[in-house]
């Protein structure tokens, strides 16, 4: 099998005792789609770096278009692609200006390299633009140079770091077809993280979910749905429960299954949705449980995310976002 | 060797394609030394009376100080680009690329030499124009030199402290904390017999800003005093060097601090 990207163990720890990653192990295959989901703080970013040679791991060893990345960074930097979470590109310069630098330092020069600044730009829709300062571009503009800069030399690997984070939906929307094209087009192989579970959904091949520096699930989006067997049942109660008495009712049906119960949501899994939903409402008014809502739902990623982390998906995206600006204030106040 | 040069040129190239498109950073950096040598000049016309300044035309005396001063303050802020590549993503994009390393810090320094010539230049023919009386051009290109010696010191130490503190703020109290009183204890304005307090001279002849200014200075005034001035150029030389040395390890600082 043809890795492009190898990992075994990758530690990394930051001062103040944050462990972003705890022992990571990851294997891509070249040609393929490879998602890393998690939410914020997680451990996508430092993964990213780890591998496109930005930062070095505390433990582990991990290869990249078959170059080691602690002894050959060089080498690997030749055949990646990076696209930043932040932008990355030069706002004082134009479109053109910043693909040439880019091409430069990797070695390109004159009229290639001219010419495929021009192919780039005609390619990301920006070929008007190109001669214009990046400030005026829109949010879109620029992430699309941002990718196209990525693209300059032809890389074996693009990485892409939270591509569509903080688009709107329409330039979103542009941003997945482009990444589909690029898979279609030329066979390069793309690391893509994402804290969009939908955007995993749609574009990966193969994903794992991280949590915490760790490796939760990984397999296709549809092995990691199927694994859940069967609809998801999700009931609004009109008052939390008071002791377990939802559980009770639940327990007795049999084809329901992984009931959790969490202040006035209950969560269940079943064969099918259809004929359990009205057996699970009567078994609740049996036991005086009031209902607002009810919902069915073939199993999505945020229920492998719950079911493999314990927690839901926004749950641990707004505990790391409090986490952060935890961490924000006591950098302010280090200064 | 020859990837590390190409790459410095690039990254100077960026540089100063950044520069010129602000023209009123051009506009301010040059305004100011000219009102130095325009109000100052004639203001303090009369001050070469006291003696010991080694002409009777204070515009003479003045015009080499300024260009020095100049350069000095161009070096202070070069650091200031730095921290927005750091904050904009455009520093961890160029370390993920063959890039050379040192071509980071090098390419604003070759920029900034470039700079401060240009720069230099356009003062002493203000300066020239305004009445201020030269011997030679090699003497001329010897005061450019120590202009941008002096500037390769502080634009290294700016790079350094800038990609340690990261904070444009901070950076900003520092340059001015350092460079005006490093201006005020040397020999830019007035000679060493008038600096009164004997504590101001000592300090003078340790102050990297004196060794540049005196040996512009000698350089372009008649029957330079040559070991002196290849003395103080050496110096400054030795010291750039030292400062660049350090800006390198304070960018690896910052590589392992990612």
């Amino acid at each position: 099998m043809d890795l492009a990207i190898e990992a075994q163990g990758l530690v990394k720890t930051y001062p103040r005792d944050v462990r972003a990653l705890d022992g990571l192990d990851l294997s891509v295959r070249t040609g393929t789609v490879f998602g890393m989901l998690g939410p914020n703080g997680a451990g996508k970013s430092t993964t990213v770096k780890i591998l496109t040679t930005l930062s070095r791991p505390d433990a582990g060893q991990a290869r990249v278009a078959g170059f080691d990345v602690l002894r050959q960074p060089d080498e690997v930097r030749r055949a990646i692609g990076v696209v930043g979470q932040r932008s990355g590109v030069d706002r004082d310069a134009t479109g053109r200006e910043n693909l040439r630098l880019q091409g430069q330092l990797f070695g390109m020069r004159g009229k290639d390299l001219e010419r495929r600044a021009t192919e780039l730009l005609e390619r990301f829709g920006l070929a008007e633009a190109g001669g214009r300062i990046v400030k005026t571009y829109s949010g879109g503009m620029q992430r699309r140079l941002d990718i196209a800069l990525g693209l300059v030399h032809e890389p074996q690997v693009l990485f892409l770091d939270e591509p569509t984070t903080g688009l709107d939906p329409e330039v979103r929307a542009d941003m997945w077809a482009e990444i589909r094209r690029l898979t279609a087009e030329h066979g390069i192989t793309i690391f893509l993280t994402t804290h969009y579970l939908e955007e995993a959904d749609a574009l990966t091949e193969r994903l794992v979910i991280v949590d915490r520096g760790k490796i939760v699930a990984a397999g296709t989006a549809e092995e990691l749905k199927g694994e859940l067997r069967g609809d998801a049942i999700h009931v609004e109660l009109a008052e939390p429960e008071r002791d377990g008495e939802v559980t009770r009712a639940l327990e007795t049906l049999g084809d329901v299954r992984e009931i959790q119960v969490d202040g006035q949501t209950l969560r269940a899994r079943t064969d099918d949705g259809a004929r359990a939903v009205p057996v699970v409402l009567q078994a609740l008014e049996a036991h005086g449980v009031r209902v607002a809502s009810v919902t069915v739902s073939r199993p999505s990623l945020d229920d492998v995310y719950l079911r493999h982390t314990g927690r839901s998906f926004t749950e641990a995206e707004s505990a790391a976002a409090a986490e952060d600006q935890e961490r924000q204030k006591h950098q302010e106040a280090r200064r | 060797m020859t990837a590390s040069l190409r790459h410095t040129w690039y990254m100077s190239q960026r540089q100063m394609l950044m520069l010129f498109r602000q023209p009123v950073w051009i506009a301010i950096t040059l305004i100011q030394p000219v009102i130095w040598i325009l109000l100052y000049g004639q203001a303090w016309k009369q001050v070469t009376q006291l003696g010991a300044f080694g002409t009777n035309n204070y515009l003479t005396y003045l015009t080499p100080g300024i260009v020095v001063m100049t350069a000095l303050f161009s070096g202070g802020w070069s650091g200031f680009g730095l921290i927005e590549d750091i904050n904009h993503g455009v520093m961890d994009r160029f370390l993920v690329t063959p890039a050379s390393r040192g071509s980071i810090i090098f390419g604003r320094m070759v920029q900034l030499a470039i700079i401060a010539a240009i720069q230099s230049a356009i003062l002493l023919l203000i300066g020239f124009l305004t009445g201020a009386d030269y011997s030679t051009v090699f003497g001329l290109m010897v005061l450019i030199l120590a202009g941008i010696l002096l500037g390769a010191i502080f634009g290294a130490l700016s790079n350094a402290m800038s990609v340690v503190v990261r904070k444009e703020e901070t950076v900003i109290a520092a340059v001015n904390f350092i460079i005006l009183p490093l201006t005020f204890l040397s020999t830019v304005f007035l000679p060493e017999e008038r600096l009164g307090a004997g504590w101001i001279r000592t300090f003078a002849r340790f102050n990297p800003v004196d060794w540049a200014v005196e040996a512009g200075r000698r350089a372009v005034f008649p029957d330079p005093d040559w070991a002196l001035i290849s003395g103080r150029l050496g110096l400054l030389a030795v010291l750039a060097v030292a400062c660049s040395l350090l800006a390198t390890r304070a960018f690896r600082a910052y590589q392992r601090s990612v």
